[in-house]
Parts: C-alpha cells; sequence; structure tokens
C-alpha cells in the first residue's frame, strides 16, 4: 500500500525554483533517503511532505487522501486528519526547552489528539526506555547531549503514532559519535517496519538502511532506485561527480 | 552646644517629614500598581495588534506607539485630563483627576511593554513554531504553551527596567495635581525651606526600587529552570 504519491510537485521562492517536477512514492514499510548536494532542494521537498511549506503545484496524496491537487489544497479540517498521519523530526531537534523531557513527549498526544493521559504516559515511558533514556524523564532538553535530545524528538515524533516519519538531515548537528547513536535508533525503526523518509548526508547509512535511494540535484530527481544502483553504479554524471567527491 | 542641640533637633523633625509624606505613599503605590495591572496585559493586546497580519490595525497600533513613545508622558496625562473638557466639553469630576493619571499612565506603559512583548516573542525561534506546527497544536494552544512561557523568560531584564522607570515615574503626576509622595515632598520642602523632604523622598523611590530589583531578580532565578 502506498502511504504517500507526489505528483509533479513544483515549488518557488519568489524567482527561485527550488522544485521543478517531483515525483515520488512511498510504500508502507519502505525507507527512502534523499541524497544530494546543498541547495538541491531536497529539505525543501521534505518540508513540502510535512506541509511547512505550500507547494506552487502538483499533487500529494497521503494513504489514499489528497491532500493537494494540482497545486490546490483540501479544507483545513480535511489536512488536520491527514497531517496527522505523519510526523517530522528536525536537524535542531526543537524539543520545547522549558519542558521536562516526559512532558515534551507527552504534551501533544494529551492536548492534541486528546488520547488517555495514563495511556500516553505509559507509551512515552517504554519509549524512553526504547531510545535508551528511562532515567531522563524528568530533564530538561538543556540537561541532555545533542543525541539524547534528538532520540527524545525522534520519541515525541513516535508517541504522535505517526504512520510515516520524516527526517530532515537529523545528524547534521551532531558529531560523528553521536551520530552513531541516532544511525543506530532509525535502523532499529527500519528494522519494525517504520516507514520513512530520511533526508540525510550519511551515504554508507543510507546504503544500508533504505529500500529506496533518491538522487536530487537543482530541484530535480536525477537518479532513482535500489541503494545498490544509485550509489555503488550511478548512471547520472551529476550523481557521480557527487559520490566521487565524497569520497575523496 | 550648638551642634548637639541641632542635632538632637534632627530626629523628630526626620520623623515629621516621613509622617508627612506617608501621606502621599498610598497615592504613589496606587499609580504604581494600578499601572501594572492594566499595563502589562493591555500591553499583550497592543503587541498582538502590532504583528497583526491585518494592515490596517498594525498600522493604526504603530501609530499610538509612536506617539505615546515620542511624546512627554506629563503632556499625554494633560490631554487624558483637559481632552474631555476642551475637545468635547464635557465636564469632567473631581474624582476623574485620579482616573486620568491611571489611564494615562497606563496608555503610556502599554506601548513600552508591547514593544517589549513584540521582541520578546520574536525572539523564539522559528523552529519552536515549526514543531508545534507538525505535533498540531492550535495557534492559542502555541501561544500559551510555548511561546508565551519563552517570551517571559526572555523579557525580564528588559521589563524590570521599565519598571523601575514607572516608580521614579509616577512622580509626573503633580502635571495634573495629583498629589502622591513626591508632590507632598515639595511642598512641605516649600513650607520650611528646607531640602531635608527631598532627599527623604530620594531615599524612598531608592528603597521602593530595591525593593522591585530584588523581586524581579528572584523571578529570573525562577525561569532559570531552563534555558
Amino acid at each position: 500500500m502506498k502511504l504517500l504519491e507526489i505528483k509533479n510537485l513544483r515549488k518557488s521562492f519568489d524567482d527561485l525554483e527550488v522544485l521543478k517536477d517531483i515525483s515520488l512514492d512511498v510504500s508502507e514499510g519502505q525507507v527512502v533517503s534523499i541524497l544530494g548536494p546543498s541547495g538541491s532542494g531536497k529539505s525543501t521537498l521534505l518540508r513540502c511532505m510535512s506541509m511547512l511549506e505550500t507547494v506552487d503545484g502538483g499533487s500529494m496524496i497521503y494513504c489514499g487522501k489528497p491532500a493537494v491537487e494540482d497545486g490546490k489544497y483540501r479544507s483545513k479540517g480535511e489536512l488536520k486528519e491527514i497531517k496527522s498521519s505523519f510526523s517530522l523530526v528536525f536537524q535542531s531537534f526543537n524539543l520545547f526547552p522549558h519542558y521536562t523531557v516526559m512532558k515534551n513527549i507527552c504534551d501533544a498526544p494529551i492536548h492534541v489528539m486528546k488520547r488517555d493521559k495514563k495511556e500516553v504516559t505509559s507509551d512515552g515511558e517504554a519509549l524512553l526506555k526504547k531510545m535508551g533514556l528511562a532515567d531522563k524523564a524528568d530533564y530538561y532538553p538543556y540537561q541532555l547531549s545533542g543525541g539524547q535530545q534528538q532520540r527524545v524528538a525522534i520519541a515525541r515524533a513516535l508517541n504522535m503514532k505517526p504512520k510515516m516519519l520524516f527526517f530532515d538531515e537529523p545528524t547534521s548537528a551532531l558529531d560523528p559519535e553521536l551520530t552513531a547513536e541516532i544511525l543506530k535508533v532509525l535502523k532499529e525503526l527500519a528494522e519494525e517496519k517504520m516507514t520513512m523518509v530520511i533526508v540525510t548526508h550519511e551515504i554508507a547509512f543510507a546504503r544500508s538502511i533504505s529500500d529506496k535511494v533518491i538522487f536530487m540535484d537543482g530541484g530535480l530527481i536525477v537518479e532513482e532506485g535500489a541503494p545498490a544502483d544509485v550509489i555503488d553504479h550511478p548512471s547520472n554524471d551529476r550523481t557521480r561527480a557527487f559520490l566521487k567527491k565524497l569520497e575523496q | 552646644m550648638m551642634l548637639l542641640a541641632e542635632k538632637a533637633d534632627l530626629f523628630p523633625q526626620l520623623l515629621a517629614i516621613c509622617l508627612k509624606l506617608l501621606g502621599g505613599v498610598g497615592a504613589t503605590l496606587g499609580i504604581f500598581f494600578l499601572t501594572l495591572l492594566f499595563a502589562l496585559p493591555l500591553g499583550l493586546l497592543v503587541a498582538f495588534g502590532r504583528m497583526s497580519r491585518f494592515k490596517p490595525l498594525s498600522l493604526l497600533v504603530k501609530l499610538y506607539i509612536s506617539i505615546v513613545r515620542g511624546t512627554p508622558l506629563m503632556l499625554q496625562l494633560l490631554v487624558v485630563f483637559f481632552g474631555p473638557y476642551y475637545l468635547f466639553h464635557v465636564r469632567t469630576s473631581n474624582e476623574y483627576r485620579f482616573y486620568a493619571v491611571i489611564i494615562g499612565f497606563s496608555l503610556n506603559y502599554a506601548a513600552y511593554f508591547a514593544e517589549i512583548y513584540r521582541a520578546g516573542i520574536q525572539a523564539v525561534p522559528k523552529g519552536q513554531h515549526e514543531a508545534c506546527e507538525i505535533l498540531g497544536y492550535t495557534r492559542t494552544q502555541k501561544f500559551f504553551k510555548i511561546v508565551f512561557p519563552q517570551m517571559v523568560k526572555n523579557i525580564l531584564p528588559a521589563v524590570t527596567n521599565e519598571v523601575i522607570t514607572l516608580v521614579k515615574d509616577t512622580s509626573l503626576a503633580f502635571a495634573i495635581a495629583y498629589t502622591e509622595m513626591f508632590t507632598v515632598a515639595k511642598q512641605v520642602a516649600a513650607a520650611q525651606a528646607t531640602i531635608m523632604p527631598l532627599f527623604v523622598a530620594g531615599l524612598f523611590y531608592y528603597v521602593f526600587n530595591f525593593v522591585v530589583a530584588f523581586v524581579m531578580e528572584s523571578i529570573e532565578k525562577k525561569m532559570n529552570y531552563f534555558r
């Protein structure tokens, strides 16, 4: 089953066309990695998928329900329901600094999804345990390392029970050691068949975790396929040049 | 011997001055607390107006802030007090003197607080708004749960400044002949041909502001539970 279908997506900032004609499918349980140089539009694509940016043209369909058709958005009410089908993990974590770890994880499920407080809290405890942060429930974000903060952010996203998780360069603000912490968590999620779309610069990681790799450049998808094909045997010149630079 | 006698006179004299000034302290405290009571929340509404995406409203509020900041508070008090009579020929009662002081001070301080709030709100990182968006908070939830607490922390030092200025500004009520502590001090000084009441008044302001600074500092410390 397709959880996300994107067709002919276009997006401009003033005169700059950032996404030219993007079409992309994400199936249930799939892990899709988006690679590409800075300014290629990969983060903008993820932000359009997360509805933090509005698109100028094209369609986006979530779990069979259209959110945008030919650049026209559905009503607020319909979008609200669609938005609950995914969550996003940010590069800079964006935890709420005045909430404890537990409150960061549980506040939205309780006050937005109106779920039972006890149930949400026990889910939150389980998630923290899974993230190796069981003893940090009462800490504030500033008392945690970057890697710990990002794991809290992932737990916060998971506690919304999304069908899909989007990651916007989740390790770019972290040093190599902390990056490894996060990649381990993502790997576990992939093994549990969590549907994920990951914008990343970690090529080796993308190869090991992804079912599909997308290479973007200049607002277009220039190459798409199994990681072995795109990363090890790129057919596109631009992909080849980019990967070669990384090897050096 | 002369010196000693004068010294012995000093304390009863000081006590008499203090008792007289005490009669005005109530009025000073009244202006202070009522202004804060009205201007702090009003400032938030003004800040919302200033940041509104509805252009006519934000322009109107901008004009209001510009006038309030661009003219003396003393003049504003005069306008509030005499305006109703000269503009609309409304006869105002004597009680209106007090209301005019509170209205004038509240409108003035609301404008300053509004700009402080605006700075505090805009200092909350964009990522916080985006996280709220992703988690599905409504605009109201986002403001009260996420933005407001961070704003309060951001603005405390600036608010302390403003509150301290207010303590001293209360003396401007004399412009419309509302008798507060400093007015009394000036009257006593003139009547007894001594500068002592003015010193006592100065000491009063200093102690008042010392307390204000202490209270604000402890609130700042309380807000240090997050960074």
